[in-house]
């Protein structure tokens, strides 16, 4: 279970810029969950999920796993147990390190970081049945720079590297924005199947509004961090495409765009 | 012609003594500049801390290795300096840089007693002489051979160390910090230990360059930074398309390259005083050629 608890979070404070985005916004996610966040600009899903990795600090409030309290806890300890992909393919991979390299990077992350070889050979054949089944080539190219692959691949290498390791939560900030159609699919029909084979508790923050309809046991709308819609499990399944398209333009109506 | 080229190979051996020496310091360099990507202007404290210590242990009895060793701990301890300001401070790379190299500045004349040269006694033993290493050697070629033994070990070494899982996480640390982060690791604490390494290595061959001389001098940091990091962008640079060799490798060369092209302009008859503004035009040559080319390489895309 993730909570977040009275969250308040302001920008800019004490100067004319001030901006209160958050104020007393509560969220429950149980273990196993898969939720779809959409949104327009500014309505707080990135920040949301920038709270959850500690990326930047609430103001006032709690967030809390498993009843444990990690408001204050660092970004790289929390992500100890959570996979975050980013918008950027370039964020997830190191561009100037080959594939196995990264892969061995990602296999050693809940291992000492000493002075043992640092990618094992032995390990080769594993990484190749890792990338397979992406059906994107990856497995013939390990010693190919990660910086000379497409977006797509780039991302699901970031992918495979985030679930080498056993984690509780998976972030996916727009993870697919910043592809082109065909790749996009591909890569969100990957996302959802490792979160279902994982079991993973998943937040998924998208534009798509197809993707929040199709995917997910949970649909979630923010507007000028608010919840204006939460919808799950059977109520989600009888939500249309249509529905939220409605009440989207009705916000942005609002909004003046 | 015949005359400047004549001297300039009668010098040719010392000036590849000083290439492989100067080259440890470019290795070191390499680290900071190309694995993590840190400008660090440390160096131009640590060299000359390297060359204090390692000096002032000697005259006053110390063997040459003990006194290599207590050079690189007192390079590391700077570096550690420079990036524990840099991470816990939050101050840029440049300044923490040359924060401690200027306090460095003091602390080497401390070191030194307050001597701005210290010259080592004719009977003491160095890495070089009155030792039973180079009395295996000969004689002509001891100082030639030892300095390349020790830049190969140091290259060896730091290739080696790239390359477990310690050195996949610097680099990792220079190519892309999330990823540090994401692997749930500190990624400051990973530049704090790069630093020091890297300042280790500098102050070592500070060290070894004063055993070499017999020499301390307190002005030998000035420019080692922009000298080290010539040789590290002349190596990578001009060696770029041949895939095969290591940077380590390249920087090696590069250092070489330099230190020839040091003696060339010395023996056309340049002044020592005017080699900084020859390194400073060799620099923007080369960086600004890369620019032209970067651009061509666009307009052609």
């Amino acid at each position: 279970m993730l909570e977040m608890l009275n969250l308040r979070k302001v920008y800019n404070p004490g100067t004319v810029r001030q901006l209160c985005l958050f104020e007393g916004f509560s969220l429950r996610i149980p273990r196993g969950q898969f939720l779809s966040i959409v949104g327009s600009n500014g309505s707080g899903k990135s920040s949301m999920m920038n709270l959850i990795c500690g990326t930047i600090q609430p103001d006032a409030g709690q967030i809390m796993v498993d009843g444990q309290d990690i408001t204050r806890m660092p970004e790289h300890k929390r992500l100890r147990r959570i996979g975050r992909i980013h918008q950027n393919p370039a964020m997830g991979t190191c561009a100037g390190m080959s594939i196995q390299e990264n892969l061995a990077l990602a296999d050693n992350k809940d291992q000492r970081m000493n002075l043992r070889p640092g990618v094992d050979k032995k390990q080769r054949q594993r990484y190749q049945d890792l990338l397979r089944p992406l059906g994107l080539g990856l497995e013939n190219m390990l010693d190919a720079r990660a910086g000379s692959l497409s977006g797509g691949q780039r991302q699901a290498l970031a992918m495979v590297m985030c679930v080498m390791t056993p984690i509780d939560f998976l972030i996916l900030d727009e993870h697919t924005a910043a592809l082109d159609p065909k790749t996009s699919d591909l890569i969100m029909a990957l996302t959802d199947q490792v979160v279902r084979e994982k079991g993973l508790t998943a937040l998924m923050v998208t534009h798509n509004l197809r993707y929040a309809i199709e995917y997910g046991d949970r649909l979630l709308m923010l507007h000028q961090g608010g919840i204006v819609l939460d919808r799950a499990d059977e109520q989600k399944k009888k939500t249309r495409l249509q529905d939220v398209l409605d009440l989207f333009t009705q916000i942005s109506i609002e909004l003046g765009n | 012609m015949a005359v400047p080229l004549m001297s300039f190979l009668r010098a040719f051996p010392a000036t590849m003594e000083q290439g492989f020496i100067y080259a440890l310091m470019a290795l070191g360099v390499m680290i900071t500049y190309l694995v993590l990507d840190f400008p660090d202007l440390t160096v131009d404290g640590s060299f000359p801390l390297g060359g204090a210590v390692s000096t002032s242990l000697i005259i006053s009895g110390f063997s040459p290795l003990p006194a290599l060793l207590l050079a690189t701990l007192a390079g590391m301890a700077a570096g550690l300096v420079t990036g524990l300001i840099h991470v816990k401070l939050k101050i840029r790379a440049l300044f923490s840089g040359i924060i401690v190299m200027t306090a460095l500045y003091s602390i080497n004349l401390r070191i030194t007693g307050g001597s701005s040269l210290l010259s080592i006694p004719r009977d003491s033993v160095t890495l070089f002489r009155n030792n039973a290493l180079t009395r295996l050697l000969p004689q002509a070629w001891s100082t030639l051979i030892i300095a390349l033994a020790l830049v190969l070990l140091a290259k060896f070494l730091l290739d080696a160390l790239l390359n477990t899982r310690l050195g996949l996480l610097l680099r990792a640390a220079g190519d892309n910090q999330q990823v540090v982060t994401a692997l749930g690791r500190d990624q400051g604490n990973v530049k704090i230990l790069g630093l020091s390494l890297a300042n280790g290595l500098v102050a070592f061959c500070g060290g070894v360059l004063c055993q070499q001389q017999r020499l301390f001098e307190l002005s030998m940091g000035t420019g080692a930074m922009v000298l080290s990091l010539a040789s590290v962008i002349i190596g990578v640079n001009l060696l770029k398309r041949v895939e095969r060799l290591r940077d380590s490798t390249k920087v090696i060369i590069g250092a070489l390259l330099y230190k020839a092209s040091y003696g060339l302009a010395i023996s056309l008859g340049l002044r020592p005083g005017d080699m900084k503004l020859v390194t400073a035009l060799l620099f923007l040559g080369i960086l600004s050629t890369r620019l032209l080319k970067g651009k061509e390489a666009r307009d052609h895309a």
